[in-house]
């Protein structure tokens, strides 16, 4: 990298999305947006286990189970992502099983 | 509104557990095979992992803790001082949950020598750990492991010996699945076990070795290296466990599945420990069912696995954590409910074990299942256990029973081992034995023959006009030889000096020598001795008409006069501290008159008598009593903090009033008082844990004592007593002898430090809401289970089973419950194989069973329970008075059917049950059912009619999502969504329809809330947050005022909702999700406050302050304490209580610093902490 590219706003903002993952871009369309806050709500519910505890109530499983099922979700938290061109938006759905408690 | 938060019972969720050689365990089973929790420390964030480790060499273990805080910290248990000590703190990253900010996984090297730390996601990082010269801990700065788009399982570290540490993870790369959208890609994708190698030497962390690993995989454990295994891991995976290492080929083994599990669940081991022994070494895994398999490896010389077999070894509640302790028990900590202590009766080492490597047997359709029966305990004994609330699934409180405080109902657990537990402030008790005596006593002591025995010889038990001597040995039985008179009723009974009795009555004092001797004192003239103050080397006694006479000891044991004083009125009490360790006497004695007065007299030969410092009181005092308290958590002795002498008084009044004493002047200062209750205290020395401590008696016993540092006063679980002495026997080294009525009651203190006792009535499934019933005082609980089979069909499951073992098949197609007779035969009372401990057997996912219970609180009794059918599952319940009023009170129940979360929410029919109470409210019968589109989450009764909150379609689709309650009060409604917090609405009678007025700006989601005035409301949302809401008054006024209610705004349809806003007036993070809220006071005359429960299973409460001095003072105590209260939201208006409880732990300089700033001393702080929690509870 040359001394007058640390300056330039690109490689500033490449640099913070190489380092954070999920640091938007102009491009950004909605599914990768999507998936991005369902891989965040997941590891934010696998960190908080009060959380893991009310999930695992309202399904009647345990909290281990429920922390594996988590993880397993942020293979594709969204469904599969639409074709190249067409970029469709696919919905993030919110867990309905909370609602029981 | 400004708040003060304060926990009153914490959480009794284990989140994670590890034991080692922190020179002792935080939990320590004691010699009786009690657990005691040493030490607990609030943190104010979440942790998320823990591991323990050792230096090479070293005996003490360190623990290591990962939290949200984006920092490794390392602690070390400090024994003299009982707490931890922070060793290192590195900072690595961002604090809060986050995706790749390392903290969720922690691995060490077995040997101490490395440390990595790992995110759910990308990072990880390897610190290494190493000692200086002076044998401290240090650590390295962090090496960087990461690697983009790869998801983290699980992180152990490997046992290699000495060569470079290893650690090993499972990881699944996901950069290629989001990119195919034929969905080829995210089929293939496999999960990989890694391992990473530390290279010591150059300082360097490289991926060393990466595999392909059963796409189940969830979890790793170490394999024994070295020179005492063959090293390498075991991967748990869903079915499976499979031992791998580099360089050698898989060895796997499936878990055996019980017969009645439904084809589609899979097995995933939850928790493992390790057992190591020189030789020999295995693992307990415990699958997600409750049960435990024994995992034991083949291996020539510590090279090659040849085998692995897995054995059934037991069946315990499902944990968060087990712990191996090396004194052969093993501590489970439990996902619900409480946590148990083990004691391992055996190793299971049969030769019979169900599945194993070599037995594999792979199909078509894949590996072939193995099965197993659970049985009872086989090789566990459980010895103890710690009480859980985990988790409270709701609450009320409420003063049911009439007595003096409010009780506490939760509902608690889930499935199998759900309950009701009723709470009550205050320590629970164990009546070790109860005795009639001839007539009323009206006082007892107990007294030792010498002062080196280790327990009591005699009981002394004083009647009006005589007095009774009973021996304590074997049995307790009444003697005669005592030398005590026994004509005369008994002042006070003790031991003087060495090893002579005293017994002081009316006319004078009689002192028994240890040979037989007897010496007497008698009152001059017609006086008569009214009160006695004595230690063991001094007496005061009090004669009528307010003359004190001075006794000491002398040198040869004599009971000798010393001083006569004579005191403006008649003496109400007196005390004397005792002799102080190393000194000849006590340099105080404390006097109350009938004037409203204490006086502190000079015991010393310079000023004897001398009157010290005076102190004017409310109300004439009934009983003294000096205590030294060691207040400090500077160690067990109390070496940091210099102990202080409190003068307790009760009074008349009933209250209890304490003092400090100034050891050199006598002044009294820093006077504290609390109602204790009707009758005057009488105050009472005992032992509690070989330390001092105070019993009052009041309208009902307390206990002054020291816990953790701190001095606590708490209630007694008991009935009123007259009398008290602590009391000491083999069979029980500290309890207490107590006289009330006629009789004579031994009993013990138990759980110390706890502020709840409570009572246990078992329920059926999980308990999700319950009602009380005005008037007749029962509770109607409704309780849902998803995936379980009915009663009725358990029963059913059972006989086909015995059907079924009769012809000696095990797997046959029956998918019901055949545990509950397992070993048990003919011997159905004992039921070893309970459902509390197995479980209740899984149905498939979309099978609900559900009943709805009537209990009487008082005896514990369910006077009826009905059983849902067809699928049907209850979620709501109130009580409901329609206008017509033609059947009185009813009870109604929103319920679902057939519902279904996965893959989309659906159901087939949600029903409103209208119920009928018959047999004075003992039964209940269906009156009505209502069939309605959604799962009714909330009823509530709204002027004669009934509301219900079905799916977001009430009425008419004014609200978002779901609604989850609902609340009213005069002619408002406040409704809260599951999602978009709270709406308040508005119902016209005339047009027979809702609107909605005002509502939230903040999308919450809503786990509970309480309505709290006319224009707030209280709620929590999933993420641990409280708040309140409330409707800004000039909203409210011209609501109020506007004929049409603010109809015509509200039909505009301006603001995305809602014409008007609430205002979020206080914000505060629990960091736990809260289920239930509720505006009650737990103590009589105190003010009221916001209790809540929570998933944890802990209680809390939220106290209104009265007085902006109070709010300034407490925001200055709590200075700049921020972050973790406000991880969601900023918080707003609500002092931390438990930080301010945190002061008196600090060190005395600290704390002197501190109320320096504050411009008061620590004393004026810890009273002031004191007082409000006092408020409160």
């Amino acid at each position: 990298m040359q001394a007058s590219d640390r300056f330039n706003i690109n490689s500033q903002l490449e640099h913070l999305q190489a380092k954070y993952v999920g640091t938007g871009h102009a491009d950004l369309n909605r599914f990768e947006w999507a998936v991005n806050i369902q891989r965040d709500s997941y590891a934010s519910y696998i960190g908080h286990y009060p959380i893991l505890g009310y999930f695992a109530l309202a399904e009647n499983e345990s909290i281990g189970r429920e922390r594996y099922n988590f993880m397993q979700k942020m293979l594709l938290p969204c469904g599969l992502p639409p074709e190249r061109k067409r970029i469709e938006e696919d919905k993030a759905r919110p867990e309905a099983s909370h609602e029981l408690l | 509104m400004y708040l003060y938060s304060l926990t009153l019972q914490r959480a009794t969720g284990v989140v994670c557990a590890v034991n080692g050689s922190f020179t002792l365990e935080l939990l320590r089973p004691d010699e009786a095979g009690r657990i005691q929790i040493l030490h607990s420390v609030e943190v104010f964030g979440a942790i998320r992992s823990l591991a323990q480790f050792r230096l090479t060499g070293s005996q003490k273990d360190y623990l290591v803790v990962g939290s949200d805080s984006g920092r490794l910290v390392i602690l070390e248990y400090n024994v003299a001082a009982a707490r931890f000590d922070k060793v290192h703190q590195e900072t690595f990253g961002k604090s809060g949950c986050r995706r790749i900010v390392p903290g969720e996984y922690l691995a060490v090297d077995p040997k101490g020598r490395a440390v990595m730390v790992a995110a759910c996601e990308k990072q990880k990082l390897v610190y290494v750990l190493n000692r200086d010269a002076a044998a401290r801990l240090t650590i390295s700065s962090p090496l960087e492991a990461h690697k983009s788009h790869v998801i983290c399982y699980s992180v152990t570290g490997i046992d290699c010996g000495f060569d470079n540490p290893i650690f090993a993870a499972v990881e699944l790369d996901y950069s290629e699945a989001d990119l195919d959208p034929t969905g080829q890609a995210a089929a293939d994708a496999q999960k990989h076990l890694t391992f990473y190698e530390l290279d010591l030497g150059l300082n360097h962390v490289s991926r060393k070795w990466s595999e392909p690993v059963d796409n189940g995989a969830n979890l790793l454990v170490t394999v024994p290296g070295g020179g005492d295994g063959p090293g390498g891991v075991l991967v748990c995976a869903e079915n499976f466990v499979i031992y791998k290492n580099q360089g050698h080929p898989d060895v796997r083994a499936v878990i055996p599945r019980r017969d009645d599990l439904p084809a589609e669940r899979g097995v995933l081991v939850v928790s493992a420990a390790t057992h190591r022994q020189k030789s020999l070494f295995f693992f307990l895994l415990q699958t997600e069912y409750g049960d435990i398999f024994k995992v034991t490896l083949d291996h020539e010389g510590g090279e090659r696995v040849k085998e692995l077999k897995i054995k059934y070894f037991d069946t315990i509640p499902v944990t968060s954590a087990m712990c191996v302790l090396r004194t052969g028990f093993l501590f489970a900590a439990s996902e619900f409910g409480n946590h148990a202590l083990y004691q391992f009766q055996s190793i299971g080492d049969g030769p019979d074990v169900e599945a194993s490597s070599t037995t594999l047997m792979e199909t078509e359709e894949g590996f072939q299942p193995v099965f197993f029966q659970p049985r009872p305990l086989k090789n566990l004994l459980r010895i103890d256990q710690v009480e859980s609330l985990m988790p409270i699934m709701d609450m009320k409180v409420t003063n049911l029973f009439e007595e003096e405080t409010p009780q506490v109902f939760t509902l608690c657990g889930r499935g199998p081992r759900s309950s009701l537990r009723i709470l009550r402030p205050g320590l629970a008790i164990s009546e070790m034995a109860v005795s009639q005596l001839p007539g009323t006593p009206s006082a007892v002591w107990t007294v030792k023959k010498n002062v080196n025995d280790e327990f009591d010889a005699y009981i002394v038990v004083s009647f009006t006009n005589a007095t009774l001597v009973l021996s304590i040995g074997e049995t307790v039985e009444e003697v005669s030889d005592s030398g005590f008179l026994d004509t005369t009723p008994s002042l006070a009974v003790s031991l003087l000096g060495e090893d002579s009795l005293m017994q002081v009555h009316p006319n004078g004092i009689r002192h028994i020598r240890e040979d037989g001797r007897i010496n007497e004192w008698k009152t001059p003239g017609k006086k008569t001795i009214v009160k006695v103050g004595s230690n063991r080397q001094q007496v005061v006694i009090a004669l009528s008409g307010g003359e004190l006479i001075y006794f000491e000891m002398d040198i040869t044991g004599q009971l000798m006069e010393v001083e006569k004083h004579e005191m403006p009125g008649d003496v109400a009490c007196l005390d004397i501290a005792p002799v102080p360790e190393g000194r000849q006497r006590s340099r105080f004695l404390a006097v109350g008159s009938y004037d409203n007065t204490i006086r502190i007299l000079s015991l010393d030969p310079d000023d004897c008598m001398q009157i010290l410092s005076v102190q004017s009181v409310s109300s004439p005092p009934e009983s003294l009593l000096l205590l030294e308290v060691k207040a400090s958590t500077g160690g067990e002795d109390g070496a940091d903090h210099p102990a202080s002498v409190f003068l307790n008084a009760g009074l008349q009044n009933g209250v209890l009033f304490r003092t400090v004493v100034d050891m050199v002047t006598g002044q009294l200062s820093d006077t504290r008082s609390r109602f204790l209750g009707l009758k005057p205290p009488k105050l009472f020395s005992a032992m509690v844990r070989g330390r001092q401590a105070m019993l009052c008696l009041s309208s009902r016993p307390w206990l002054g004592y020291i816990h953790q540092g701190r001095f606590l006063l708490t209630p007694l679980s008991y009935e009123t007593l007259e009398y008290a002495s602590s009391f000491s026997s083999d069979q029980c080294a500290e309890g207490v002898v107590a006289v009330a009525g006629e009789a004579l009651r031994v009993f013990t203190i138990e759980r110390l430090g706890e502020t709840f006792n409570e009572t246990v009535i078992p329920l059926r499934y999980t308990p999700r809401k319950f009602v009380l019933v005005p008037k007749k005082k029962h509770l109607v609980i409704i309780e849902s289970d998803q995936g379980a089979f009915t009663a009725q069909e358990r029963e059913e499951n059972k006989k086909v089973f015995f059907e079924a073992t009769g012809i000696g098949e095990n797997g046959t197609a029956n998918n019901g419950d055949q545990m509950e007779n397992g070993g048990g035969d003919n011997d159905e009372e004992k039921d070893p194989l309970s459902d509390e401990q197995y479980g209740y057997p899984k149905a498939v996912s979309d099978k609900w069973v559900s009943c709805i219970r009537v209990l009487d609180p008082r005896t514990g009794e369910t006077t009826s329970i009905l059983e849902l059918q067809d699928n049907e599952a209850a979620f709501s319940v109130c009580t409901v008075n329609f206008h017509d009023k033609e059947h009185g009170t009813l009870l109604a129940v929103g319920t679902a059917k057939g519902l279904q979360f996965l893959p989309r929410k659906s159901l087939i029919g949600g029903f409103i049950h209208i119920y009928r109470f018959i047999d004075d409210g003992k039964g209940l019968e269906l009156l009505h059912k209502t069939q309605v589109d959604g799962v009714p989450l909330a009823l509530c009764q709204f002027q004669g009619r009934l509301l219900a909150g079905i799916g977001p379609e009430c009425e008419n689709k004014l609200f978002p999502n779901t609604i989850m309650s609902i609340h009213t009060y005069r002619d408002r409604i406040y409704v809260g969504d599951i999602q978009e917090s709270f709406h308040y609405c508005k119902y016209r009678r005339d047009e027979n329809q809702l609107y909605v007025f005002a509502d939230d700006s903040v999308p919450r989601w809503l786990t509970a809330a309480h309505h709290i005035d006319f224009d707030t409301v209280a709620g929590a949302d999933k993420f641990g947050n409280i708040f309140f809401a409330r409707l800004p008054q000039d909203v409210s006024d011209e609501i109020e005022e506007d004929p049409t209610g603010g109809k015509i705004k509200w039909e505009q349809g301006k603001l995305n909702g809602a014409p008007n806003k609430v205002e979020e007036i206080v914000q505060f993070h629990i960091g736990d999700v809260v289920t239930c809220l509720q505006k009650a006071s737990l103590i009589p005359g105190g003010g009221e406050c916001l209790i809540y429960g929570t998933v944890m299973g802990s209680l809390g409460a939220m106290l209104p302050f009265t007085s902006r001095e109070d709010v300034d003072f407490f925001s200055h105590l709590e200075m700049d304490h921020m972050a973790y209260r406000s991880a969601y939201f900023p918080v707003k208006d609500v002092i931390d209580g438990d930080l301010c409880e945190q002061f008196p732990s600090l060190t005395p300089d600290l704390q002197r610093k501190i109320a320096d700033e504050l411009d008061r001393t620590p004393g004026e702080i810890l009273k002031k902490l004191e007082d409000i929690r006092n408020k409160i509870i």
